[in-house]
């Protein structure tokens, strides 16, 4: 191998970088937050003794999981503006999708989270007199989210990733750049190296954290 | 002598949906008394206890607690104001089959949430009772285990602990040994007995007919959705008059040496 690899090409253009990681931060945070939190709106819905309420949204769950996410973003921008007759800038677009698909897979994460807390849990609770509302924040709820944790960091991550599928529909985040920068200079080597290692600074900390805080609820099993 | 029951029960009934389950039942309890429950499995014993702290909603009828009737009636319906049934259930301690432990907290935790959730302890003054309590049930040295570590004995004592922390007129405990293993019932019902020697009023539904006989100034065989037979321990365990009870009975000791 004779190729001598020249980071300054980075180093010239970290700004350019630095603002894809910016739009990338953009996405994924928000999508994420309002994923969980339609998510959680959601399986409730799905646990509804209502039979058209929790039906409707079984679809609304298979729709999201079962088409790939490419599809899904691709159709927010090109497709849906033609349903609701307005354009789309890229960005709201992949937002509305990454937003949509996360608060399709919390919501299964939530549902599954709070029917595996027994009933007596709620009972036990009752028992000594407190209301729902007492009982579902002392007693449910912190057992969820342990429960949850895991499967919601691993879906924070798996958002952070599928941010990058918002290049095709050109949203100018860090993918786009470094897409974009490496065709410019042929140096897709040096550029999408330098990619990857920001994709994963940005990641890492998340999963780590998530790791310790598992480990600390996990000490009354 | 108090004749004052705390706790009256007119005309219960409870269905789910077209299963009817208590057809009927009027009952009261004077402080000091100490009740049996027993009767075939499904024949609703477990509902009957559950009816008493609302775990249930009532299908008709009455439940007073301290002459007061729970319940607020609306434009001739009958509602069930959460803070009331709160009330009721602090009133009326339940210790479960399942123990229900909160898995989340320690013994200690365990013991103190109610006091501090529903009470408003401060918690030093949560923590002075639940110590206290965790004594008197022989647990002073698992403060700080988790539920999940402890054997099944151990744990029905902490609920047992958590549910008198409470100070409850009345403790309403459902098969509290059902669920243990056989060397293990003893010490769960050391406990229930010392409570007795205390002079608690309890409600206790069990198939230990021996500990029952022992336990109860009252028993009750509950059949068919109603209190088939009612009395002292002596005339229902001992000379039950009705067939039926009598039945139930020989069935019972089929096994016994
Ligand atoms: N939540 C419920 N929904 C529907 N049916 C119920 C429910 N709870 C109890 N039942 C039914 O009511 C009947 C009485 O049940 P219950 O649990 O009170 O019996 P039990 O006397 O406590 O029996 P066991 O000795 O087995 O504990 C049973 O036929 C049971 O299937
Ligand atoms: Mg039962």
């Amino acid at each position: 191998m004779n190729y001598v690899p020249d980071f300054t090409i980075v180093t010239d253009n970290w700004i350019v970088l630095l603002r894809g990681l910016w739009v990338t931060i953009q996405i994924w945070l928000p999508s994420i937050i309002m994923g969980l939190c339609f998510g959680f709106a959601i399986a409730q819905a799905r646990l509804s003794e209502r039979k058209w309420l929790s039906r409707s949204t079984l679809v609304y769950v298979e729709l999201f999981r079962d088409t790939p996410v490419l599809i899904q973003l691709i159709w927010f921008y090109y497709a849906f503006p033609i349903l609701i007759g307005m354009q789309l800038s890229p960005f709201a677009a992949a937002m509305l999708g990454l937003t949509l698909n996360t608060s399709a897979y919390a919501s299964e994460i939530f549902r599954g989270g709070i029917k595996s807390i027994h009933r007596g849990q709620m009972e036990g609770a009752k028992a000594i007199g407190m209301t729902h509302a007492q009982a579902m924040r002392r007693v449910i709820l912190p057992q969820v989210i342990k429960r949850m944790l895991p499967a919601l960091t691993n879906r924070t991550i798996e958002v952070a990733k599928m941010s990058s599928l918002a290049s095709v529909i050109s949203v100018h985040e860090l993918m786009y750049q470094g897409r974009l920068l490496s065709s410019t200079y042929y140096r897709p080597f040096e550029i999408l190296t330098a990619v990857a290692f920001i994709y994963f600074i940005l990641i890492y900390p998340g999963t780590f954290l998530a790791g310790r805080l598992e480990k600390y609820l996990a000490r009354s099993n | 002598m108090n004749t004052q029951p705390i706790l009256e029960v007119k005309g219960l009934h409870k269905s789910f949906a077209d299963h009817h389950v208590l057809k009927g039942i009027d009952f009261s309890v004077k402080p000091g008394e100490r009740v049996a429950i027993i009767g075939g499995s499904g024949s609703g014993k477990s509902t009957f206890l559950r009816c008493l702290n609302f775990m249930e909603t009532l299908s008709e009828g009455e439940i007073w607690v301290d002459n007061e009737r729970i319940g607020v009636e609306k434009n001739g319906r009958i509602t069930y104001p959460e803070k009331q049934l709160c009330s009721v259930r602090e009133r009326l301690g339940m210790v479960f089959q399942q123990f229900n432990l909160f898995p989340h907290m320690t013994v200690l935790q365990n013991v103190m949430e109610g006091l501090i959730t529903v009470k408003g302890y401060t918690k030093q003054d949560a923590h002075a009772v639940a110590v206290r309590e965790l004594a008197k049930v022989g647990l002073s040295e698992k403060h700080d285990a988790w539920p999940g570590r402890l054997s099944g004995g151990q744990q029905q004592r902490v609920a047992i602990a958590r549910a008198l922390s409470m100070e409850p007129e009345v403790l309403l405990f459902d098969e509290p040994t059902s669920s243990l293993d056989p060397e293990l019932v003893g010490e769960v019902l050391r406990v229930i007995n010392q409570l007795a020697e205390e002079g608690r009023t309890m409600l206790l539904v069990t198939h230990e007919l021996g500990f029952a006989y022992h336990f109860a100034t009252k028993v009750i065989f509950l059949a068919d959705g109603v209190f088939h037979e009612v009395g002292t321990p002596d005339e229902v365990l001992k000379n039950p008059k009705k067939p039926r009870t009598q039945e139930f009975l020989r069935r019972f000791s089929e096994f016994a040496f």
